[in-house]
């Protein structure tokens, strides 16, 4: 075939192939986007009869806007608690051979799976009811964190390897500690896997409910996605008003945050320097 | 072979020689480096994970007698779910969507945005991946609500779009549904893993092949597939075992109709919380994690056969 | 490098503060007494009329008494607001441990399993025999009392109830020709009812909860009153309502409803089911519904979900007949069944007594008509209902000619999987199995689950 010919219906298809993305992933957004402003809100795609009001019921909530609150705390401390850890963590075994590190490593991802499952609720309970943690916001932090490291590590390990030595193997040259040479060479150009692990933890832990749920119980510590299962009636029907602008208004936070991380950091998971 | 291509593999070679401690941190301040992580591991997820497993090998349910006084039953839970029709099903089930939704969903989506995105004009690629990403990032709680607007019997998104009003998706394709809701949900961890991983190929080796006469598919398989492997499997596992996990459909197809849509997730659910049996849902996640161990263990033999 | 360090400073920032806020404590008090009551209402969301009587009335009202007395009381709330199966988990995990509010609201079929796990223990054992002075039981029907009740013990005070009807649309009716004031006395009556809806365009002409995705909703509303209609209830004496004739025929009614296009099998499957029929029976599509009074003041009130505003003047109900007149249980012609919470004093409180004045306080003739808020409901007392029910004649109707032949569940600690299998017989028939198999289905699985602990009758 004609190479131009060729070229134009590569064109033509690779446009409509991101046509068809926009739209597929487009799509289901939608209800968002209408439903909160919508005065008869339903489950149904309808053209919004255009109202404020709900927004301003769910202001009048005294529980929403410090929900969203919570959620930043509890998401912030965690990212924070698994960055450090597993960057330490991650880096210590890319770089030392410690005997039984790949064996230990999948064994605790494999055992990350049941703690976030409904199985294992009543040990978590009971263990933070032993120390005293119960409806306390360090203690949620300190659960999430304990979940969510193995994985962490995991992804950041594989990371780390692909990273070349020179670098730091220069910096010793020079006399720096293993601490500094972390700090001020690795962590540097490792920056765009950090930042795609902060921003997983940081979605891992907004959209958690089980663990808060169980381990909070005022309703001024708990987080936005605990706080959304009380927009439902008596008889467990959705109030689609509450709940359909709450889920604009909890989406927002998270959105804003991956636009500032990817704007000042960028996302990459391999790679180290670009050639 | 050029010379950009004998230095890259020099490259590789050094760094997969290398455990080498380049900043010098000796075994004992690697050991402490580790610590911190380590301790809080054991303390706040080995600890109640064994905790679970324990249960399993006991009647223990959250109210009753069984609560008051745990009976020690030995395997009975595992035999009762192993032989329990319901749990087979489920298992066949959650077996096709990891296959389905990330496997072949998540990870040919990622990577058509990934590949077929790069020559496009910058504001078009943001935009996409951008869309990509909140699909990712919206809480579950949320997307569960977006999808059922979207497949609702009379007056959903996608009726309304394709106009098939009364088309009951959810009702009538079950698997499909979630399936293909999985792949939109999760596509972004693939499309991040596959973009990064083709911006590491050589351009000179996708010229070479290009001169050489490889156009589209041939290319994909010759130049990009071996230099990408390794990364491609350890994510992809990585991606199978969250979703093998993953309890959102729940929120969509509450397992339904009739049991058609209940992955594993949704069973341990329904058999712990709805029932209260958590003797039984704690037995069931030990023969899900060994399962997840033969799906990891099978991803590691891969891995370990393109190495050498 | 630098800004990393600014970030991470902000993180950690954020982290430090909300562990000192998040650890703080919030108990007032100098030693005083505290108590705290828990209940599942929350101000904003769900039984939000509950949170606000707590919080704004009762805790005023008896820290102000108790000061008077002489004995002055710290009164705490913690809401809830959950779906009721996670707060019942909340509430088991505290009380495991002897944790959790002084006073809490349970449902009433939750006090059997409560009970047998050690969670809760009677009242007079806590309390003393003073429990058997207070002059509310006068008001409270024995049949109301069994909500709190478990093998004969009284483990709290009893919370309201409710009754369930058919809820019929008085236009569509009109349409097909049927009376305003219609009330069926038997289940032909139902059926013929609904063949002359059926012949409407885009009326759904009956709508029969089904299936497991509707979840207590289809026992309650659904196949229980079908069986107390056959003679029985699902529990009498020791022995559970088997798989027999009974369950056959109402069972087979399911069959003529979904089968012969009676009814929307689809919605029974979906997850928002319930919510799907209630929008329809407010949007006029579809014409009879079995619901409780639930429906009634939180659905289609017109502030309500699926608010409809001229409720009074389309809306109708009805009594849920027997099968044919005489052939309900105890030979009633009409049946309905019930459901109700209670309120229990907390093993692990430190203050039996006080908990106690609380209890009966908030359950004064005073504060149960304060809870109402102006609106109307029914309560567990017989002197505030005839008070408060007379201005709505759905609740009055409720109170004067439901609840007198209404049926309660077993507070039974298996009673949740019993439910379970009953819903999986109307899910399988509405998918096309025939009723004697799912009876047959039903009569194994209840076996399985009653084992050695009970009797089944056929």
């Amino acid at each position: 075939m004609n190479s131009t010919v060729r070229d134009t219906l590569g064109l033509i298809g690779r446009y409509v192939l991101v046509g068809f993305l926009l739209v597929f992933f487009a799509l289901p957004l939608l209800w968002m986007l209408a439903t909160p402003f919508d005065s008869t809100p339903s489950l149904r795609a309808e053209v919004p009869d255009l109202t404020l009001d709900n927004f301003k019921v769910l202001l009048d909530n005294p529980f929403a806007l410090r929900s969203l609150l919570n959620s930043v705390v509890l998401a912030a401390g965690a990212a924070f608690l698994v960055l450090t850890f597993a960057a330490l963590a991650s880096y210590a075994l890319s770089r030392v051979r410690i005997p039984g590190r790949d064996a230990l490593l999948y064994a605790l991802l494999l055992l990350s799976s049941i703690v976030t499952g409904t199985a294992a609720m009543v040990p978590t309970f009971l263990l933070m009811f032993e120390l005293g943690l119960i409806d306390s916001q360090l203690g949620v932090i300190l659960v999430l964190t304990g979940g969510l490291l193995p994985a962490a590590i995991f992804i950041l390990k594989d990371f780390m390897d692909s990273t070349p030595r020179s670098y730091e193997e220069s910096a010793r040259v020079f006399g720096a500690s293993p601490l500094q040479v972390l700090g001020h060479v690795v962590i540097p150009i490792a920056r765009p896997g950090l930042a795609t692990i902060a921003v997983w933890s940081v979605v891992q832990v907004w959209g958690n409910f089980l663990i808060p749920f169980i381990l909070l119980r005022s309703p001024d510590k708990s987080p936005a996605a605990v706080v959304m299962y009380t927009f439902y009636t008596e008889g467990g029907q959705a109030d689609l008003s509450l709940i359909s602008t709450f889920s604009l208004l909890f989406s927002l936070p998270v959105v804003a945050m991956y636009l500032f991380v990817s704007r000042r950091y960028g996302f990459r998971f391999h790679g180290g320097i670009k050639r | 072979m050029t010379l950009a291509t004998s230095s890259s593999k020099e490259d590789a070679r050094r760094i997969a020689r290398s455990d080498e401690d380049a900043a010098g941190l000796g075994r004992g301040r690697a050991i402490g480096f580790v610590a911190p992580a380590l301790f809080l591991i054991t303390v706040f997820l080995v600890f109640p994970a064994l905790w679970t497993l324990y249960l399993g090998v006991t009647n223990y349910r959250l109210t009753g007698i069984a609560a008051a006084d745990p009976q020690f039953v030995g395997l009975d839970n595992y035999l009762s779910a192993l032989t329990d029709e319901r749990f087979r099903s489920s298992l066949y089930l959650t077996l096709m969507f990891v296959l389905g939704s990330a496997v072949i969903g998540q990870s040919a989506l990622g990577f058509t945005v990934a590949w077929f995105l790069r020559p496009v004009r910058k504001g078009v690629k943001v935009t996409v991946e951008a869309l990509v990403l909140l699909a990712w990032i919206i809480p579950s709680s949320v997307v569960a609500f977006l999808w059922i607007a979207m497949l609702d019997r009379s007056g959903g998104t996608l009726n309304t779009l394709l106009g098939t009003t009364g088309e009951a998706w959810l009702l009538e394709h079950p698997m499909l549904s979630i399936i293909v809701f999985n792949a939109w949900r999760g596509a972004a961890f693939s499309m991040l893993l596959f973009s990064s991983a083709l911006a590491t190929i050589p351009p000179s080796q996708l010229e070479t092949a290009r001169m050489a006469g490889a156009r589209g598919w041939a290319q994909i398989r010759d130049v990009v597939f071996p230099n990408i492997r390794g990364h491609v499997l350890t994510n992809t596992l990585l991606i199978s075992l969250w979703t093998f996990n993953d309890f959102t459909p729940y929120l969509i197809t509450a397992g339904g109709p009739n049991r058609e849509s209940e992955i594993l997730p949704v069973y341990i659910y329904q058999v712990a919380i709805n029932d209260g049996g958590l003797g039984q849902g704690a037995a069931v996640s030990l023969i899900m994690i060994v399962i997840n161990l033969v799906i990891a263990l099978f991803y590691l033999r891969l891995l370990r056969e393109r190495r050498s | 490098m630098r800004r990393l360090n600014g970030l991470c400073g902000l993180v950690a920032g954020v982290l430090v503060f909300g562990a000192v806020a998040g650890c703080g404590g919030d108990e007032g008090g100098s030693g005083d007494v505290t108590l705290t009551i828990s209940s599942n209402a929350i101000a904003g969301g769900k039984n939000a009329e509950e949170a606000d009587w707590i919080t704004n009335y009762v805790i005023p009202e008896f820290e102000a008494k108790m000061q008077d007395e002489g004995t002055p009381v710290t009164v705490e709330f913690e809401p809830s607001g959950v779906d009721d199966e996670d707060y019942k988990t909340r509430l088991a995990l505290d009380m495991s441990t002897g944790e959790g509010a002084d006073v809490a609201s349970l449902d009433g079929i939750w006090i059997g399993e409560f009970a047998e796990a050690g969670y809760i223990e009677p009242v007079d054992e806590l309390v003393g025999d003073e429990v058997d002075d207070w002059d509310g039981w006068d008001q409270i029907p024995e049949a109301v009392q069994q909500n709190a009740m478990f093998d004969d013990k009284l483990y709290g005070i009893p919370a309201g109830t409710d009754g369930r009807v058919i809820y019929f649309r008085k236009d569509l009716f009109e349409q097909a020709g049927l009376p305003a004031d219609w009330q069926p006395t038997s289940w032909q009556e139902i059926l013929d009812a609904a063949q002359s809806l059926k012949a409407q365009d885009g009326v759904t002409p009956l709508q029969v909860n089904a299936g497991t995705a509707m979840g207590e909703a289809t026992t309650m509303q659904g196949l229980l009153p079908l069986l107390a209609g056959t003679g029985q209830p699902i529990y009498d004496d020791g022995s559970w309502a088997g798989g027999g004739q009974g369950m056959v025929d109402a069972l087979t009614f399911y069959e003529q409803v979904y089968g012969e296009g009676l009814g929307d099998p689809l919605l029974q499957q979906e997850a928002k089911g319930r919510d799907e029929s209630f929008q329809l029976f407010a949007d006029g599509k579809l014409g009879m519904l079995i619901e409780s009074d639930y429906f009634w003041r939180d659905v289609i009130n017109p502030e309500g979900i699926a608010p409809l505003k001229n409720r009074e003047e389309v809306v109708g109900w009805a009594k849920i007949p027997a099968q044919e007149p005489g052939s309900g249980i105890d030979g009633q012609d009409f049946v309905s069944y019930s459901g109700g919470g209670a309120r229990v004093i907390n093993p692990g409180t430190d203050h039996p007594e006080e908990a106690w004045q609380l209890l009966t306080f908030m359950n004064s003739a005073e504060a149960v008509e304060e809870a109402l808020a102006g609106s109307a409901r029914i309560t567990q007392r017989e002197d505030v209902n005839e008070e408060v029910l007379a201005g709505d004649p759905m609740l009055q109707f409720i109170s004067e000619e439901v609840l007198p032949i209404t049926t309660y569940r077993p507070s039974l600690a298996i009673y949740p999987q019993v439910s379970v299998a009953l819903q999986e017989a109307t899910a399988a028939v509405v998918s096309g199995t025939d009723p004697q198999e799912a009876a047959t289905q039903y009569q194994s699985e209840l076996e399985g689950i009653v084992g050695d602990s009970g009797d089944i009758e056929q």
